[in-house]
This record gives C-alpha cells, sequence and structure tokens, in this order.
C-alpha cells in the first residue's frame, strides 16, 4: 500500500478506505482531519490521546462549548492538561508535546445544544471540511433534566446532520449512542439500527421535542404561581429562620428554581420508563438514532453504541478515569458503608467496557470508514465476557474489607453485605427512612437548643442527605444493575478479526480479553478510592486536624478584621436578660418578682415575634426603656457588667476576640443591643456598632435613633466598615450563633459559627465552616432569673 | 456572740501515728477526707488551740494610737488642715472573713474619732489591695462598718486602690537595689498615712503593708518574681524572706521620700471555726471528738454530699470566723512589726523535728484569693505550694526531692469576674509549661499590661492580669525543691495541666510517691487550718 504523504499532498486528495482488508488503522488515519465533539467528556478525551499518541499528523478539529473562557482556552485547561496525557507528554518532552497540540488541534466554539450549534462561518466551514465527524458530545448524566436531554443528545446530532448537509459535505459520520437505546429489555440486542429492529419505539421524535419545551414553559410557569411561591418562601424561611430579606429572597428563588429542575428531572424519568427506557439518557439517545436515520439525507452514518464505559484497562495507563462516573459514587457509598443495600440481580450481567477499548473501537470504525452493511457497532462486553452483579459486589467488598474506608473518629467502616432485595423494597425502606428523619429533624428545629445539642440537628440532616444520596442512586442506576439484556458484538468482532496484529496491539477493543477480577481490584477500585478523596487511613488526630487547621487560618495574620455578634457568640443572654436585670435592680423585691413574672409569661410571643424579624422584634421590645433615665441606666450597666454580663461571658469568646487584635486584625462587635449595655466592652474592642435609643431631656425615648443593626443590614454594616477603612472581608472573620446572621457569615471568606442553633449547624457543616463551641466559666456564679443581685441596705 | 475559749490553751503538738490513732480529718475543698495514716512512720502537726483574746478590744486599741512605740501619740501627729489616708488591709484578710465587728472597723472608728477630734477635715480611706481585686460596696462595709462606709463612701473619700489609675501612682525612687519604688499619689501626699492592718500569718504587715498594699507593677514586680520567691526560705520567716528583704528597702525610699507613716498591727487568735457551733470540731484533735462532734461530722458530710457544689461553696464562704484580737500595736513599723511577729509566733510556731520524705495537706475551701469567689486549679497549687509549704521556719518540713501530696478537688472552674486571666493563664500558658522562670520570662509582660485585664481591674472586680504569675511563683520555690506533687481527689485534667500527679486515694497518691520517696517513707501531715507554722530543726 502506498503511504500517505501528507506534508507533501492535500488531505482532501487523500483516498479513503472503504476496502474490508484493513489498512494499519494509523496509517489510515494519518494527515486526516477529524471533527470531535465531546471532548472535554470522558470519552471525548480518552479518544483525543489516543489519536495524537497513535496517528501521525491526524488534525484534530474540536468543537468546544466556549464557556467563559473560550474554546482554545478550554481546550488548553480541560483537555491537554488531563493526566492522560502525561504518558505523551513524558515520551515527546513537554516542548514536543506543546508543539504537537499546537499543530495538530485546532478549537472552535460552539454548543451541540443550540440551533445552528453556535458556530460562525469560519466554523462551519471547517466542520465541513472534515473527513471524519465524531459526535461524542452528550448530556451523560443519568439524572438530567428532560428538555436537556433532549436539547443536548437528541437535537444535538440531528443538528450536525443538518448543517453537515447544508454545507453539502459528506465526511463520514460517527455517532456515539449508547447499548442502553434497546431500553429495559431482556434477551439479545442486536448491533442493528433501530428503525429495523424489534427495539424501535414508534414516536415522533419532533412531537418529543416540542412536548419537552412546552413541559419546561409550563413547569416555569408553575413555579411562580403565587401558592408555590408563599410555600418556597415559606421554606426557605424554615430553613434560614430571621435572615433578613436579601437572604430570604434568594433562598425562595433557589428554591424555586431547584423545584423547576426537579420536576424537570423527574418529566425525564417518568417519560422514559412509560416507555421502558431506564431513564431520560437512554430514552433521548434512542430518539437521536431514529431522528439521525430520519435526516441524515445521503450522509454515511455510524453508529457506535458502547454500554457503561468505565476506567481505562491498560491504554494509557491502566485505571485512568475523567470525573465521578456512573458506578463511584455507588462504590464509595459502597464503602463508606452509606448504602447498606442495594437492589439488583445477583447473576444478572453489568455490561460494563473500559473507555480505551471505545476509542480504540472508535478509531477503528473510523480508520475503516463507513461501511453501509455494518451501520451500527455495540461495545460491550455482556455477550461475550459477561461481568456479573455478584461478582462486583463480593469483589467490592472483599476489597473494602481489605482497604477500608475510615470514618471521622479513624475508624474503619465495615463494607456491608448486600442481599439484592427488589428495587421497590428498597426505596420503600429508604423513603421510610427519610420520612423519620424529616420528623425528628422537625421536632428539634423547633426546641431552643443550640451548641453541642443543635449539632445533634446537623447529623441527623447528613444522615438524611445520605439517605438522600442513596435513595437518588437506587432510583436512577437500579435500572441498570436489574438490566437483562445482552448486547451483541458480533459487527465489533468481525471488525477485530480484520485487524492486523499491530493494530490488535494498539488498537485492542476485544472484551475478551478483560480479566474482571483484575479490572476491579488493581485497576478500577483502587482508582476509584483516589479519585473519591475518601479518607483510607487514619489521620492519627482524631477530626481535630480540620479544625486545627481553619482556626489557624482564622487567626492567620494575613486576615484583615474580625466581627463579632454578642449575644450566645460572646456571652449566653440576650436583650430581655439585660432588660430584666436594669429593670429589676432598683426595685423593691416584690414588685422584682412581678415584674420578672410579667416578662417571663410574655416570653412565647416575644421568642416568636424575634424569629419572624429580629429588627421588628427589637423595635417592639426597646419601647420598655420609654422614660428610663439616661445617667441611671449608664450607671446601673456598669454594675451589670460585672453582675451579669461578665458572669454570662464565654472566657474562650473573650480570648478569641484578643487574639484577633494580637494577630494585628481589626475587631468590630456588630450587635443589636443597646449601647449603653455594651459600653463597658468597647475596650475589647476596636470597633462597636450597636443599636441607640433616642433621648429626650436626660430620659429614653423607648424609640430607636437607628436602625439596630440585623440579619442583612449587619453585612452592610460590616461592608461599609471594610470599605472606610480599606480592609477586604475576603479576607476577612466573621463569629455569629444564628442562622439570621447568615448574611453576615456570608459577606466573609472565614465563617465561624459559635454555639449554632440548629438550622446554622446544618449550614455550617454542609458548608465546612469551622464551628466552636465556646462555653461559660465553669464556676460562674448561676442565675435563675434575671434580677440584679440585692443591694446592700 | 463571744466564743468561750479554754483559759489555757495547750501549745502546737506534733503527733507519731501509732496504731490506735483515729482516721485524721483533711481539708478537702468544700469537704472533708479522713484518711489513716501509715502506722510508725507517719507524724501530724496540730496547731496550737487558741490563745485566749483581749479583754477589752477597744481599750486596747485606744492604748495603742496613745502610746505608739518611736513615734508621738496618734492625736499628737493631727493638725485641721493636714491630709490624712487610712490605709487599711483587703478582703485577703483574715481568713475567713471575721465576725463583725471587723478590727478593721474597730480601729478605724478610733483613728477617725481622734482625727475629727482634731480637726482633720481631709481624709481619705484607702483599700490598700494592691492587685487585688477590687472590693465590692457589701465587702467595704463588713470592713470598715457601716458607719464609716456610709461617712465617707458617697462622697468618694472611701474607695479601693487603684494601681493602674496613671494619674494617682507616683514613683518615690530607687532602693539601692534599683528598685522602683511605686506608690499611690494621694497616700504619698498626705501629711500621715495611718496603715490598719490584721497580721494573720508572719508573711504580713511591716513594711510590706505599705510597699507592697499601696503599689503597682512598676513596684510590686522587682519582688513578685521567681528569683526572689527561690530566695525566701521560706517567705513567712522575715529573716530569710527576700521578698521582705525588698519590701524593707522599699519601706526606707518610702520612708526618705518624707511619706509618714503612722503603722496600726492586730494580731487574731487561732479560733477559725469557734470551739462551740457546728464547725467546732474541725479545730479539735480527732481522738478528743465526742459522740456528738462525731455526730456532726457525720451529718455534716452527708448534707454536703447530697447538695451542690455551688450551694456549698455558698454555704462555706458564708462562714465568720469568731477571730479574737490578741495584741494591738502602733507606731514605728519596724519596731511595731517585730511586736506583731512575736504575738503572730506565739500562735502559731510549733517546734518540729527534723524532715520528712514526704508531706501531706488538706486544702481548705479558701485562701487569699478567693473570698465570695471560687478556688480555682491555680490557686489551689498557690494555697499547698506557696502557703502551706513555706509555713516554716528554718528548714522545709519535707526534704529536698521529697513529695508533698494535697487533697483538693482542684476543679476545672474559674470565677470568670474575679479571676479573666487566671483562665487565659491556665489555657494558654500552662498549657505550653509550667516552669516558673519560663512563665516569667515569655509571658508575664504581655499579661500584666494587657488593655482588657487592666479595664476588668479598674472598672469590674478582677484580679490584676499578672495576679496569676505571682499565684505560679509563690510555689517557685516548692517546685524547685520538691521531687514530685500528688493531688489527691482532683479533677485528673487539671491536676495534669499544672505538671501535678492526680491520684484517687491517699494509697494511690503514697504508691504513686513511691517512685520518689523509696517504699517506705516517713510521712508528716501538716493539721492545718487552723493556721500553724512549724519550725523545724
Amino acid at each position: 500500500m502506498p503511504t500517505p504523504q501528507p506534508t507533501a499532498v492535500s488531505i482532501r486528495e487523500l483516498p479513503l478506505k472503504f476496502d474490508k482488508t484493513l489498512q494499519v488503522i494509523s496509517e489510515a488515519l494519518a494527515g486526516r482531519r477529524l471533527a470531535i465533539t465531546g471532548t472535554t467528556g470522558f470519552l471525548g478525551t480518552a479518544l483525543v490521546e489516543r489519536l495524537l499518541r497513535c496517528v501521525p499528523d491526524v488534525q484534530l478539529v474540536l468543537l468546544v462549548r466556549p464557556g467563559r473562557r473560550g474554546a482554545d482556552e478550554r481546550i488548553h485547561r480541560e483537555i491537554i492538561r488531563n493526566d492522560v496525557f502525561d504518558r505523551l507528554r513524558h515520551e515527546l518532552g513537554q516542548t514536543a508535546f506543546d508543539q504537537l497540540c499546537e499543530q495538530q488541534i485546532t478549537g472552535i466554539n460552539g454548543d451541540v445544544g443550540v440551533d445552528g450549534l453556535g458556530l460562525d462561518n469560519a466554523g462551519r466551514d471547517l466542520i465541513s471540511s472534515c473527513d471524519i465527524v465524531i459526535h461524542s458530545a452528550a448530556a451523560v448524566a443519568f439524572d438530567n433534566p428532560l428538555d436537556t436531554a433532549v436539547e443536548v443528545n437528541l437535537l444535538g446530532p440531528v443538528r450536525l446532520v443538518q448543517l453537515l448537509n447544508e454545507m453539502g459535505a459528506s465526511p463520514h459520520f460517527i455517532a456515539v449512542s449508547t447499548c442502553y437505546v434497546a431500553g429495559s429489555r431482556r434477551g439479545n440486542a442486536a448491533e442493528e439500527p433501530l428503525l429495523d429492529g424489534p427495539m424501535y419505539v414508534p414516536l415522533s421524535w419532533r412531537e418529543e421535542v416540542e412536548a419537552s419545551r412546552r413541559r419546561r414553559i409550563t413547569t416555569e410557569t408553575q413555579s411562580r404561581d403565587p401558592a408555590c411561591l408563599e410555600e418556597f418562601r415559606n421554606r426557605a424561611r424554615h430553613e434560614l429562620g430571621a435572615a433578613g430579606t436579601p437572604a430570604l429572597a434568594a433562598k425562595t428563588e433557589q428554591l424555586r428554581s431547584r423545584w423547576v429542575h426537579d420536576q424537570m428531572v423527574e418529566a425525564g424519568r417518568s417519560r422514559a420508563s412509560s416507555l421502558g427506557f431506564p431513564d431520560a439518557y437512554a430514552f433521548t439517545k434512542a430518539l437521536a438514532e431514529t431522528a439521525v436515520a430520519e435526516t441524515k439525507g445521503d450522509l454515511q452514518v455510524t453508529t457506535v453504541r458502547p454500554s457503561i464505559i468505565e476506567s481505562t484497562y491498560s491504554e494509557p495507563v491502566p485505571g485512568w478515569i475523567r470525573g465521578f462516573r456512573m458506578a463511584e459514587p455507588i462504590i464509595i457509598g459502597y464503602g463508606r458503608g452509606l448504602l447498606t443495600d442495594f437492589p439488583g440481580i445477583p447473576q444478572g450481567v453489568l455490561d460494563v467496557i473500559p473507555v480505551d477499548l471505545v476509542a480504540a473501537a472508535l478509531c477503528a470504525v473510523a480508520a475503516r470508514g463507513p461501511d453501509p452493511s455494518r451501520p451500527v457497532i455495540q461495545v460491550a462486553s455482556g455477550a461475550v465476557n459477561p461481568f456479573r452483579f455478584n461478582q462486583l459486589v463480593d469483589l467490592t467488598h472483599r476489597w473494602f474489607s481489605e482497604n477500608p474506608i475510615y470514618d471521622d473518629r479513624d475508624q474503619p467502616i465495615p463494607p456491608p453485605n448486600w442481599t439484592y432485595p427488589g428495587r421497590g423494597r428498597v426505596i420503600r425502606q429508604l423513603k421510610r427512612l427519610r420520612r423519620g428523619l424529616d420528623a425528628s429533624e422537625r421536632l428539634l428545629g423547633r426546641l431552643p437548643i443550640r451548641g453541642r445539642q443543635a449539632e445533634i440537628s446537623a447529623n441527623l440532616d447528613e444522615r438524611r442527605e445520605q439517605v438522600e444520596r442513596a435513595l437518588g442512586y437506587v432510583e436512577l442506576y437500579g435500572a441498570y444493575t436489574e438490566c437483562e439484556a445482552l448486547f451483541g458484538v458480533e459487527r465489533l468482532l468481525e471488525l477485530w478479526d480484520s485487524l492486523d496484529d499491530n493494530d490488535k496491539e494498539s488498537y485492542c477493543f476485544d472484551p475478551r480479553i478483560i480479566d474482571w477480577n483484575h479490572y476491579v481490584a488493581d485497576i478500577h477500585l483502587p482508582t476509584v478510592v483516589a479519585q473519591g478523596r475518601v479518607k483510607t487511613e487514619p489521620t492519627g488526630r482524631a477530626g481535630s486536624s480540620r479544625q486545627q487547621r481553619q482556626r489557624a487560618q482564622v487567626l492567620s495574620p494575613k486576615r484583615h478584621l474580625a466581627a463579632f455578634d454578642l449575644e450566645n457568640t460572646i456571652i449566653a443572654t440576650n436583650v430581655v436578660v439585660a432588660y430584666g436585670w436594669l429593670a429589676t435592680h432598683r426595685l423593691p423585691i416584690n414588685e422584682r418578682t412581678r415584674l420578672i413574672t410579667k416578662v417571663l409569661l410574655e416570653a412565647p410571643s416575644l421568642l416568636a415575634l424575634d424569629r419572624r424579624d429580629r429588627s421588628d422584634f427589637l423595635r417592639h421590645f426597646y419601647r420598655r426603656y420609654e422614660g428610663a433615665p439616661v445617667k441611671q441606666m449608664a450607671e446601673d450597666s456598669r454594675t451589670m457588667f460585672s453582675d451579669l454580663i461578665l458572669t454570662q461571658a464565654f472566657p474562650a469568646a473573650i480570648r478569641r476576640v484578643r487574639e484577633h487584635r494580637a494577630a494585628g486584625h481589626t475587631t468590630v462587635l456588630i450587635t443589636g443591643a443597646l449601647d449603653f449595655i455594651v459600653d463597658p466592652l468597647r475596650p475589647l474592642f476596636d470597633h462597636i456598632v450597636c443599636a441607640e435609643l433616642a433621648q429626650d431631656h436626660g430620659t429614653y425615648t423607648g424609640h430607636l435613633a437607628s436602625v439596630p443593626p440585623t440579619s442583612e443590614s449587619r453585612a452592610e454594616v460590616l461592608r461599609d466598615f471594610a470599605n472606610a477603612e480599606g480592609l477586604s472581608l475576603s479576607e476577612s472573620v466573621a463569629y455569629a450563633d444564628s442562622a439570621s446572621d447568615l448574611p453576615l457569615l456570608e459577606a466573609v471568606g472565614y465563617p465561624v459559627t459559635v454555639n449554632p442553633e440548629p438550622r446554622l449547624a446544618i449550614l455550617a457543616r454542609k458548608r465546612g465552616w469551622l464551628i466552636e463551641h465556646f462555653d461559660k466559666a465553669q464556676g460562674s456564679p448561676r442565675k435563675l432569673l434575671p434580677i440584679s443581685a440585692r443591694q446592700p441596705t | 456572740m463571744k466564743d468561750k475559749v479554754r483559759p489555757t490553751p495547750r501549745p502546737g503538738m506534733v503527733l507519731a501515728v501509732d496504731r490506735s490513732t483515729p482516721p485524721i480529718l483533711f481539708h478537702h475543698g468544700e469537704g472533708f477526707r479522713t484518711e489513716r495514716l501509715p502506722a510508725g512512720r507517719s507524724r501530724i502537726i496540730y496547731p496550737a488551740e487558741p490563745l485566749k483574746g483581749l479583754e477589752d478590744p477597744e481599750g486596747a486599741i485606744h492604748h495603742a494610737l496613745l502610746n505608739p512605740i518611736n513615734q508621738d501619740p496618734l492625736p499628737a501627729q493631727l493638725r485641721p488642715g493636714m491630709k490624712l489616708t487610712i490605709a487599711f488591709d483587703d478582703i485577703s484578710l483574715p481568713l475567713p472573713q471575721m465576725r463583725r465587728p471587723d478590727i478593721r472597723q474597730l480601729v478605724i472608728e478610733q483613728v477617725l474619732e481622734m482625727a475629727a477630734a482634731a480637726g482633720v477635715e481631709d481624709v481619705h480611706l484607702i483599700a490598700a489591695l494592691a492587685l487585688h481585686r477590687r472590693m465590692t460596696e457589701a465587702e467595704l462595709r463588713h470592713a470598715v462598718g457601716d458607719r464609716v462606709y456610709d461617712a465617707f463612701a458617697p462622697s468618694g473619700c472611701l474607695y479601693n486602690h487603684d494601681a493602674e489609675d496613671p494619674d494617682n501612682m507616683v514613683i518615690l525612687g530607687t532602693t539601692p537595689h534599683d528598685e522602683k519604688v511605686q506608690f499611690n499619689r494621694r497616700a504619698a501626699e498626705s501629711d500621715l498615712v495611718v496603715y490598719v492592718n490584721i497580721n494573720l500569718v508572719s508573711m504580713d504587715g511591716g513594711h510590706k503593708s505599705t510597699a507592697t498594699g499601696l503599689s503597682g507593677y512598676q513596684g510590686l514586680r522587682h519582688h513578685h518574681n521567681v528569683s526572689t520567691m527561690q530566695q525566701s526560705k521560706s517567705f513567712m520567716d522575715q529573716q530569710r524572706s527576700e521578698l521582705h528583704a525588698s519590701n524593707w528597702r522599699m519601706g526606707k525610699v518610702l520612708h526618705d521620700a518624707g511619706v509618714k507613716i503612722f503603722q496600726i498591727e492586730t494580731t487574731v487568735n487561732n479560733n477559725t471555726f469557734g470551739v462551740d457551733g457546728p464547725l467546732a470540731m474541725l479545730q479539735k484533735r480527732e481522738w478528743e471528738w465526742s459522740a456528738r462532734d462525731r455526730a456532726a461530722f457525720m451529718g455534716m458530710q452527708a448534707g454536703l454530699k447530697l447538695s451542690t457544689t455551688q450551694m456549698n461553696r455558698k454555704i462555706f464562704q458564708s462562714w465568720r470566723a469568731p477571730y479574737e484580737l490578741t495584741s494591738v500595736q502602733a507606731g514605728e513599723i519596724e519596731a511595731v512589726h517585730k511586736i506583731t511577729t512575736e504575738n503572730v509566733y506565739a500562735q502559731h510556731l510549733v517546734r518540729v523535728e527534723g524532715q520528712t520524705d514526704i508531706l501531706t495537706m488538706g486544702l481548705p475551701y479558701i485562701c487569699p484569693y478567693n473570698v465570695n469567689s471560687v478556688m480555682n486549679p491555680i490557686l489551689v497549687m498557690c494555697l499547698g505550694l506557696g502557703y502551706f509549704f513555706n509555713l516554716y521556719r528554718g528548714r522545709p518540713l519535707v526534704r529536698e526531692g521529697g513529695a508533698v501530696i494535697m487533697s483538693h478537688p482542684t476543679r476545672w472552674e474559674f470565677h470568670p469576674v474575679h479571676h479573666p486571666s487566671y483562665i487565659d493563664f491556665f489555657e494558654e500558658v500552662l498549657a505550653d509549661t509550667t516552669d516558673p522562670a519560663e512563665i516569667e520570662a515569655r509571658y508575664e509582660r504581655r499579661f500584666a499590661e494587657d488593655e482588657w485585664y487592666i479595664h476588668l481591674y479598674r472598672k469590674s472586680y478582677a484580679y490584676h492580669g499578672v495576679h496569676p504569675f505571682y499565684m505560679w511563683y509563690w510555689g517557685a520555690h516548692a517546685l524547685a525543691h520538691l521531687g514530685t506533687v500528688i493531688i489527691v481527689g482532683g479533677d485528673a485534667k487539671a491536676v495534669q495541666r499544672m505538671g501535678f500527679r492526680p491520684a484517687s486515694t491517699l494509697q494511690d497518691a503514697l504508691e504513686i510517691a513511691s517512685d520518689t520517696v523509696g517504699s517506705a517513707p516517713t510521712i508528716t501531715h501538716i493539721h492545718n487550718p487552723p493556721i500553724l507554722m512549724a519550725d523545724v530543726n
């Protein structure tokens, strides 16, 4: 055979090889121009690597969504820098590698999810100038919203095909699909177009497109229904408490869009299962095959259907994987003891195929060229080298028994024993558990607890999320473990048999060579565990090290500002108690009791008001100071400082303020308490922002002279202060105890929760914030009621 | 009500423990333990019984004021238009607080009467508390009486010394040892300072009353430091105390600077718990306990067990000792103090033959720095290794390299108002090192000059930021001398934080001590309080 000389001859002039006796793959592809979509994905990246490494002078045109950075930058950051290229980089040296990429890769901005592919004229010309177009872009997540799946998976290839037809180009179009277009069926699923086979679902794909778009519009409309919005607002309030209007609004909108998303995911799942598909992904892929067949015109199309793609078997290195894929969360969930059971048929075949085999098969198909007698090729293992579900579970169990994951307390987690119950039963169990946890959490949320007890809430929430996740896995992936279809690979093997030994060496895609025990135990699980960033050995200092690291960060001299809330952050008291003390200080004993009883009786309504809106509460409550003499309040507050404030203070909190000052940070106290009450605390802080009452002829009027800094206004106050002082909030620390302080905590780079109430404890845990438990000094004088010490007579 | 005191009090004694010795009372914070000591190698030092109080305290005071030593009678020193300052000992004396009327009240009332008679109008009364916490109104009323309080406090003429008030502290000079003498400005500028002292132990009084009591950190740091404390063997023995030498040098500077001091010193007897009454058995020898004593003790133990720590603390802190005045002398400081010390020794000194391998002590609920407060772990250390260990003349009771076993609950508890810097000292400094010299070098300055602690000392009721350091230095001599320190019945973590070893029973403690002192050590138990001072041959 004549060797193509790409340097001397135009690419266009090279003859495509249609004959059955296959040339050496590399030679067949050498100097060709290939357009590939989906190269930032798992399979796409592997394919680019293989082509660059094995095919001389191949020209790759990569269609990449521009994002914020543009296609070229994304290609550089997300593809070329990936460790899959380490081998090639090592073999060539960095400079030569960069040169190779520079010469052989061209990026174009484009998006298969929008009409016209988002291409400019140059892009359209470039794509239509290619010899081969491999369409590998897909929304692979199994829980994509219906319309996303439709736009990308169904319309993506249709748009490409349309473009090529419009431009009058006739490259070999290779569409990557999935074996699961066969639906949840039993028995053999052969390598044939859907239209010709028993798996064809007679549907109008255009109607499905319209329906999904309509669905999006109605769901969006429904989500804006007053009743729905009310519901979202209530849920936001429940989650955040009195966090202020902006925070609540943001949360409400977040809940609304999440609801729309969930509705669309559910719409996809139910539509897919109503037609016998495991999920929206398989469903839209199946429609896509039909749609491409319908719209391709004269275009030569080959469909390649891989099954479940997992980490590399050997090329370029064993165990390479990109991102967290289908089986990984389940495997990690298993190792962490999270998934105590999973549905599936023990003897059922789990059709897994390593990604390097798929990439090699794609190269072979591309090199062979279009073959009208073999329009579909399946890359799967089940029919010729079945891997049973129980085999995977046994191997995984053994592996995690030998290489356990460690929990927070440095205890190895024993892997659970799965009993393979039906999917329905597992789902029911999990749902029951979720209901129980929900109820306990609601109950705890109503109790006035904080600090370490509130951590129980956070634990419950964590557990609920685990259950939620487990439920998600079971609902999403359960169908795959229960799938009993056998995907035929006769065409694939024919292709394999036609290769010469050299090609078999460098483009291996024979599923029969996979040694499952070796693959799972030595390649895949170690990779998954490494990717999952789980604790594979005890850290020695259980749990504390992270907290210590965070503390060191918070106290680093690099920080600028430390803002503190007062109540329950620095002292375990509140405006009501302080009022009780001041009001009773000069009263005779019997009147004291009467006054305190009155305040106590009002406590529930005050608490409710406080929970609704802190500003309203303070405005309402401070009316009680009407007529109080200014001088006397100042004097009594000084006595109260020693008699009440300091006895209720958290020494560790005071120490922390001082540590911040020692580290050179500016310290600010932001509180809704009154100025005369916090006055004795002034030497502790550089700056104090507090509430002030208006005065009239030496007495207080009971009206606020300025809006007390609460919820969102605290964040504003802090922002203004930082701006005025030229300090950076992202380099600042804030300490607070309640969910209503959320805006304050979110405003800074280093939020610290102190003795958090349940809602905040949950949020802090989720966001990985530092949680401090500050206690009153053991030995503090205890006061049952907020009454001042009896005056000596 | 006056307690009945034996007409001929018996002196202190040393009891050799044999098999017939009953279990011995150990004070244990707000409670008690009874322990059997190993027969044949243990001894117990008992304090002397309370000396007889003066029949006519008011008369004796009057006599002392009119017949001072080496000075003119007080009335002769008073004249119209003069500035008179009366300084008095603070809440740390006596321990526990004594029943009303307090000796200070008796003395001050007479001084004020004489001043009024002489037409003195500019009179200030100052609680000479140095770096201790301010006294509350109730505490001041207890010390000086309501009449004096109401006459002087509202006009701002009765107040607590403020060592951090920059306007009201002066440096009066420097001793030949380069020690700065810092003093209260009002006292320095007065024509006469009358100092009213209660001399509970031999460390108190003399020049220390004024040179320490009315000074501040700039002055105190010259003798309240590790080196001075390690050279004071003991600080209860003025002849061999570097602490006192330094105060005496400062006293000379005060004198040379023209500060005129009329020193009134008083001594009280050992009648801490009363001769009859609910706590009487605490100052009796165990084998002399009557059936009533035994029943009362068992009842008390049961009651304390049922009650909470807070409640027990309240009960004990409300105890007022029926102390009686045993002597009062006035005039020139050094001469007065010689007589005072003799009177203190007369009550406290007990002759003891030779040293011991292990010294055991039961620490009570109170020390000078937790009146109406919490005895935190640092104060436990200070009471045991500072005060009790140093209650010796001649040689320490325990041999060098020996062991001290203290009994105290040593809870991880602090009074947040009175002892804020103690909390940080315990959490931050002791977590780093327990070596007094290292602590002094690395941390003292920062705590002493800390603005927040100064604010709390001046405006609230906090001991000064540097005070926990002084508490630790107070034990420096003992720490250098001892091989091991064990605390029985204490919070293990708190005990370990201080570098000591926790034991749950005395038997365990003796077992632990055997690592240091061998398997058959001699043991001496110091049966204190009531207070005794060992005169060791």
